[in-house]
């Protein structure tokens, strides 16, 4: 398979449309004050929307996110962007990392260093990692799927690219948002080949299947979720149930998909309420920079009308429901406060074989860009044990 | 209180920005570019798109508008836009009609004629209206109302429309119909003003039944309401996001006109009797000349955000009840399909129930003749 190395560069037509986009914006009328009652505030945006036109520098973040070793390979007739970082250290242990919605693979870009090269960020050289990124099919610079249902097979393409690509025997997963569901699946599909994974968060689909024996914590656990999918949720609805109805407006408007994406930013993030105090606006508008040079707003909907649409329950009833109480693979959940799923440990128990169970301190729904030292350092001792002397790399 | 004539006369700038928007689209496309299971399809915006660029004349639209009498007035620091067209002969009964949402005014442009010279087509004269045709407050050419608390914000709107008809038109005594969001305003003014308002015509019972206790009801009120909540989860999520996040999805739809079309196409297409051929419903200078009020008045944000204002405040409850007469036409594609008569009966008095041949939501736009003949028919039958 042709790995073929990868630079982002976006060529100046698309950024002078942008620029021209951006100077004829038409911004709804609403109140100065407003704030983030109703969905993104609109004097914030008008602030971001001004910060992109006269102080974000594209071509900078560019540079910055091309520091990374980047690549595209063919898997499973896909094209796959992914960033693959080597770890520095005796024997770093393979670790593939998925981003979820709406973020991208930059979720992780403070992380990666923290993991490939933990000696030179105050920890041991002996729990460093060669570090693999893929953006999500659908996603940024990876090919979006043709067919309906793939977001269901995306764990059996994480493994070709690790085995067949990468050449790597035996791994590490870590993911959060769609990540999670991602990874757990590459668990449960191929854990000859995982040797552990770490999720910030419970899948959110298990709550589907209501066992009898719920503890009290797991109780409030599920009225949280629907809790959550009552008030925040028109937003997955919207996505699962009528991609595009929505997606042609954020694909034709930058100020569209801003108010679009910075929503999410703010309301599952640890910030107090200011997203500024979590993120700046140059990280919050190259993210969004990366749906917008991509044009794949659209594609990142599919896995939500995957599981509005495509089957999705079909398959987790005969599916996901033969995975309860059957895992193997150890397991890791880092829960952040702010995030909002918080499932107790004996939730997670039910599907996973739970080796290490953490509630940290501060922290929300994107852990790895708000507290990527805290999430490094249970990454770090999640795996520690797991580590053999053992080469990952394959013969 | 004077109401001023009023003509919609578009700034040529506005026009040219819209053109030079059309032709530098970005275009979505998708897997299954031309169905309409995943929303609105992305085929047909292109085609809609093309033609909105090449062959729709808006000034033509736009000349077609001012063939009916429209005014302005000045109520409570807001400008109220209203056709206004008196009956030929004499008038049994000035009419308020209500539209909703993602319409406008335009909604009642094929029966204002219907209702003020039932005559000319072949109907009784005695049968005349005086009609008044509001864009509500938050829409089209009234825009969005300035000093409003955030309490009960259809009450506000529905007292400024009690305002327009008595203090500005000099009404002592009128007829309301509308259907959607301008159903709910006809209920208020029902509830509030029975000294003014003879009798309202609805073709939906609003959409704060959905919020009765199941427990409550009969079967066959539960067989309608588990309809009802079945197709808002599937294709309802519209509402969710304009009940809970409209300043997310607002400047999407305003800055971008294939957004904007994208996003009301949608509702045309799934609430129309005509077996997914939009077409046969609405022709597209139809479908246009109502995109076009929301886009150069740029009220997609502020009517939307009537969704959001009335979750938060809701003005109409099931504990309310309409104790003027009330008739009923109800249109069988209509979201939910036909109520149960008994649940009708809960929150409003019924005094008139029909049930439609054809016809969805966009009853006067969709099925004019049907429409008006049972106005007129509930507010004859109310009068004698």
């Amino acid at each position: 398979m042709s790995v073929q190395p990868f630079e982002v560069k976006i060529s100046d037509a698309v950024l002078a449309d942008l620029r021209g986009r951006l100077a004829s914006a038409r911004l709804p009328e609403a109140p100065e004050a407003a704030d983030w009652g109703s969905g993104t505030s609109p004097a914030f945006l008008r602030r971001l929307v001004q910060h992109w036109q006269t102080g974000f520098d594209w071509r900078a973040q560019e540079a910055a996110i091309n520091r990374f070793a980047q690549f595209r390979a063919p898997v499973a007739g896909l094209e796959i962007h992914f960033i693959h970082e080597r770890g520095r250290g005796r024997a770093p242990l393979p670790l593939i990392l998925t981003h979820g919605y709406p973020d991208s693979f930059l979720r992780f870009s403070k992380l990666i260093p923290l993991l490939t090269d933990p000696a030179a960020h105050g920890g041991d050289a002996a729990d460093s990692f060669d570090v693999v990124v893929p953006s999500m099919p659908g996603y940024g610079f990876s090919q979006a799927p043709e067919r309906d249902g793939f977001t269901f097979q995306i764990g059996d393409l994480w493994h070709k690219l690790m085995t067949d690509v990468l050449r790597y025997e035996r791994f590490g997963a870590h993911g959060g948002d769609w990540g999670s569901t991602v990874t757990e699946h590459l668990a449960r599909s191929h854990d000859r080949s995982v040797i552990g994974i770490h999720l910030t968060d419970v899948p959110f689909w298990h709550t589907f299947q209501k066992p009898k024996d719920l503890s009290p914590a797991e109780e409030q656990c599920l009225v949280r979720t629907s809790e959550f999918m009552l008030k925040e949720g028109a937003y997955a609805m919207i996505q699962g149930t009528r991609p595009q109805t929505l997606a042609q407006g954020l694909m034709d408007s930058p100020i569209g998909l801003a108010a679009w994406l910075v929503e999410k930013f703010q309301s599952l993030s640890d910030c107090g309420g200011d997203v500024e105090a979590r993120f700046s606006m140059d990280e919050l508008l190259t993210n969004i920079m990366i749906y917008w040079v991509t044009g794949t707003i659209g594609s990142a909907f599919l896995p939500y009308y995957d599981f509005t649409h495509a089957g999705a329950l079909r398959w987790i009833l005969e599916t996901a429901k033969g995975w309860v109480g059957s895992s193997k693979v150890p397991t890791g959940l880092a829960i952040f406060p702010r995030d909002p799923s918080q499932p107790p440990r004996e939730w997670a128990e039910r599907f996973y074989n739970v080796q290490r169970y953490t509630l940290l301190p501060r922290g929300g729904h994107f852990a790895a860009l708000e507290e990527p030292e805290l999430l490094a350092q249970d990454l770090r001792a999640f795996f520690r044990p797991l580590r053999s002397a053992e080469s990952f790399r394959a013969a | 209180m004077k109401a001023e004539p009023f003509l919609i006369n578009v700034d040529q700038a506005v026009l040219d920005d819209l053109e030079r928007r059309l032709r530098r689209t970005r275009w979505a496309g998708g897997p299954r570019d031309d169905t309409w299971d995943l929303g609105t399809s992305p085929a047909y915006v292109k085609e809609f798109l093309s033609y909105w660029q090449d062959q729709f004349d808006w000034r033509t639209a736009e000349a077609a508008l001012n063939q009916f009498s429209q005014f302005t007035a000045e109520l409570g620091g807001s400008r109220i836009h209203f056709i206004h067209e008196q009956a030929l002969g004499h008038a049994r009964l000035p009419l308020l009609l209500l539209h909703g949402w993602p319409d406008s005014f335009y909604r009642y442009y094929k029966v204002v004629s219907k209702f003020t010279a039932p005559g000319n087509i072949g109907g009784d004269p005695r049968d005349a209206f005086d009609v008044v045709v509001p864009s509500l407050p938050g829409f089209g050419f009234t825009g969005p109302l300035r000093h409003r608390s955030a309490e009960q914000p259809n009450r506000q709107s529905a007292q400024l429309l009690w305002r327009l008809m008595t203090e500005v038109l000099g009404y002592r005594r009128f007829a309301v119909a509308g259907g959607d969001g301008g159903g709910a305003l006809a209920q208020i003014l029902a509830i509030e003003h029975p000294e003014s308002v003879v009798g309202i015509h609805l073709t939906d019972l609003g959409w704060h039944v959905t919020n009765l206790d199941p427990k409550t009801c009969s079967k066959t009120e539960q067989k309608y309401l588990e309809a009802s909540k079945k197709a808002f989860m599937a294709d309802g999520a519209y509402a969710m996001v304009q009940s809970s996040t409209p300043h997310s999805l607002a400047p999407a739809l305003t800055d971008s006109p294939s957004g904007l079309a994208a996003w009301i196409l949608d509702r045309f297409h799934s609430w129309s009797d005509n077996r997914g051929q939009l077409e046969e419903s609405f022709s597209k200078d139809e479908l246009l000349t109502n995109i076009m009020i929301y886009w150069v008045t740029g009220t997609i944000g502020t009517s939307i955000e009537t969704y959001r204002a009335d979750t938060l405040s809701p003005s109409l409850t099931i504990s309310d009840h309409v104790d003027l007469p009330v008739g009923l036409a109800l249109f069988p594609k209509d979201l939910g399909g036909v109520p149960p008569r008994e649940l009708a009966e809960r929150t409003l008095n019924v005094q008139r129930w029909t049930e439609m041949p054809r016809g969805s939501h966009f009853t006067a736009l969709e099925e004019p003749a049907l429409y008006a003949n049972d106005v007129t028919a509930f507010f004859r039958d109310l009068a004698a």
